[in-house]
């Protein structure tokens, strides 16, 4: 009996090593990334860096680092989503990735480097929920724009631009369906969301009474939903529209119950990189082009208040 | 604490899963290896073709055909929710393998004992229940112990669909925060279920033993 004890705890105790050491190599290949950009931006702005920790105020204060990193790199590398319609969706058959946040990536490219098409200037990366913000974090992404909503939780990791797009959570629903709003979810209903998103917490804030199943991401939650595991599938209104574009035997219903401002998201703290893409943003909404993408992709002219900035910021 | 309370919901919920797939699949696979080593030929094939199939697809295959493409026939019986999806996954898989590791029980005992006792007359029936079964049983119980262990850890599937299991809490419990516990709390969940089993299927060793 004795030894079997023994045996127990040394084999919690290799299991426990094992787990540390993982942890521990996968720390350090991330840990590679940041140190490697870090010098090649303080060479490229004349070696300020003095041997400070990554992150602190002095990469902030430097001038124009992001962008004369950009401009010297010779492309701009953006975040965006490669499995969302409407704003990031790889085309099976060209395999080039189309949508609202990608023309804006695209824009931005042709405007950072003054050409008139992006193809040469703009490297895409897929981005998604869970890896986006600690990919620009650590600098292998500059940017990106990958339908994420600004709150102040994430303010503290990353940085927002004004808003780019206003969505809101909504109800999607088989088109026979008799729930009309948020007011019919009740114990009897179940609700399909996203494990990790925003819509999540707000749903079960909304409706407490409600069964909320999650699934890993949208495609999983849409089969469920067609396979009639749930009632109701519930995320931002866009990526609803997205799959109410592939089965139109589903609606929308509820209206919009939350406000989820979209940002495009940068490194914290890069105030300078972020006024930049502010200023670009109010160039694309006063010269008509920002009109033009939202009818493009959601079939009417973008709101009045769009690129109102963001209540976090301060 | 709360987050202690949904962990205690996705036992529950694994270890319900596990004991009905446990039992129901030690049935099929028992009635699948009696119908492999038979001498009617229609049961010989309709078996070896079961194994075949299900030892030689994923799980988590099999478990989709369940839960998302079932359904999909439209006939309201078939749409089982993430819990009974799961179960039936694992019941089926697991018999696959339980059915070979008896028909290797089986067939390692001596063709002469057969013989024998067919000729000290005991029927093909009785033989079966008195001489071979109780003799390849023994021979079956460790890798059988291996089946039911691969069956806990492999009702971690049921977090691909919502099933409710130790998985599935983890995986929405690390969402909103810390991974690292998270997932360590699982895996000792799961040790709490696999040990006990494994403790078990050794002191069954030890009394088989001749």
């Amino acid at each position: 009996m004795n030894m079997n004890k023994k045996m127990l705890f040394f084999a919690l105790f290799a299991l426990m090593l094992l787990l540390a050491a993982c942890g521990g190599s996968g720390g350090n290949e991330t840990g590679s990334t940041p140190a490697d950009e870090e010098t090649s931006d303080s060479g490229a702005d004349g070696g300020e860096a003095t041997g400070d920790a990554e992150g602190d105020d002095s990469e902030a204060a430097a001038e124009g680092s992001t962008l004369q990193a950009i401009k010297d790199r010779g492309k701009l590398v953006a975040g965006v989503k490669f499995d969302t319609r409407l704003f990031g969706l790889k085309n099976p058959q060209s395999g080039d990735v189309e949508g609202y946040d990608v023309d804006i990536m695209k824009l931005l490219a042709q405007h950072i480097f003054e050409t008139d098409s992006a193809d040469d200037v703009l490297e895409l990366v897929q981005v998604n929920s869970k890896t986006r913000f600690e990919l620009v974090d650590n600098g292998e992404i500059d940017l990106g724009a990958a339908t994420a909503t600004i709150n102040a939780e994430r303010e503290e990791i990353v940085d927002f631009t004004n808003v780019y797009f206003i969505a809101g959570q909504s109800l999607l629903v088989p088109e026979d369906s008799s729930i009309t709003g948020i007011e019919d979810l009740t114990a009897d209903t179940t609700v399909i969301a996203v494990k990790g998103s925003t819509s999540e917490k707000n749903i079960k804030e909304k409706a407490p009474d409600a069964k909320v199943d999650l699934y890993d991401d949208y495609a999983a939650a849409f089969t469920a939903l067609r396979a009639g595991k749930g009632d109701t599938l519930t995320t931002d209104n866009a990526i609803l529209l997205g799959m109410r574009e592939t089965d139109p035997s589903f609606k929308l219903v509820g209206g919009l119950f939350t406000e989820e401002p979209y940002g495009i998201f940068l490194k914290d703290g890069d105030d300078e990189f972020r006024e930049y893409v502010n200023e670009f943003l109010n160039g694309l909404k006063e010269s008509g082009e920002l009109d033009e993408l939202y009818q493009k992709w959601f079939g009417e002219p973008a709101p009045e208040n769009i690129l109102y900035e963001n209540e976090f910021l301060k | 604490m709360n987050n202690l309370d949904l962990y205690w919901g996705g036992f529950v919920t694994t270890l319900t899963t596990c004991v009905i797939a446990l039992l129901l699949s030690f049935v099929l696979g028992f009635l699948i290896a009696i119908m492999r080593v038979s001498t009617v030929g229609w049961m010989r094939f309709i078996s070896r073709w079961y194994v075949e199939f299900l030892r030689n697809t994923p799980l988590l295959v099999q478990v989709f055909i369940f839960y998302y493409a079932l359904p999909t026939l439209e006939i309201d019986w078939l749409n089982f929710d993430g819990f009974q999806a799961g179960m039936l996954g694992l019941t089926f898989y697991t018999a696959a393998y339980i059915a070979e590791n008896i028909r290797s029980g089986i067939q390692s005992v001596p063709s002469g004992q057969l013989e024998a006792s067919r000729s000290s007359g005991l029927s093909y029936l009785q033989s079966m229940i008195f001489i071979i079964l109780p003799q390849a049983f023994r021979i079956a119980t460790p890798p059988l112990g291996n089946q039911f262990i691969n069956l806990i850890k492999n009702s971690a599937v049921l977090a691909f669909f919502a099933g409710g299991d130790i998985m599935y809490v983890a995986d929405s419990l690390q969402s909103s925060g810390a991974v690292f516990p998270v997932y360590i709390t699982a895996g000792i969940f799961y040790l709490i279920l696999t040990i006990p089993m494994s403790v078990f299927v050794n002191f069954l060793e030890r009394k088989l033993a001749v």
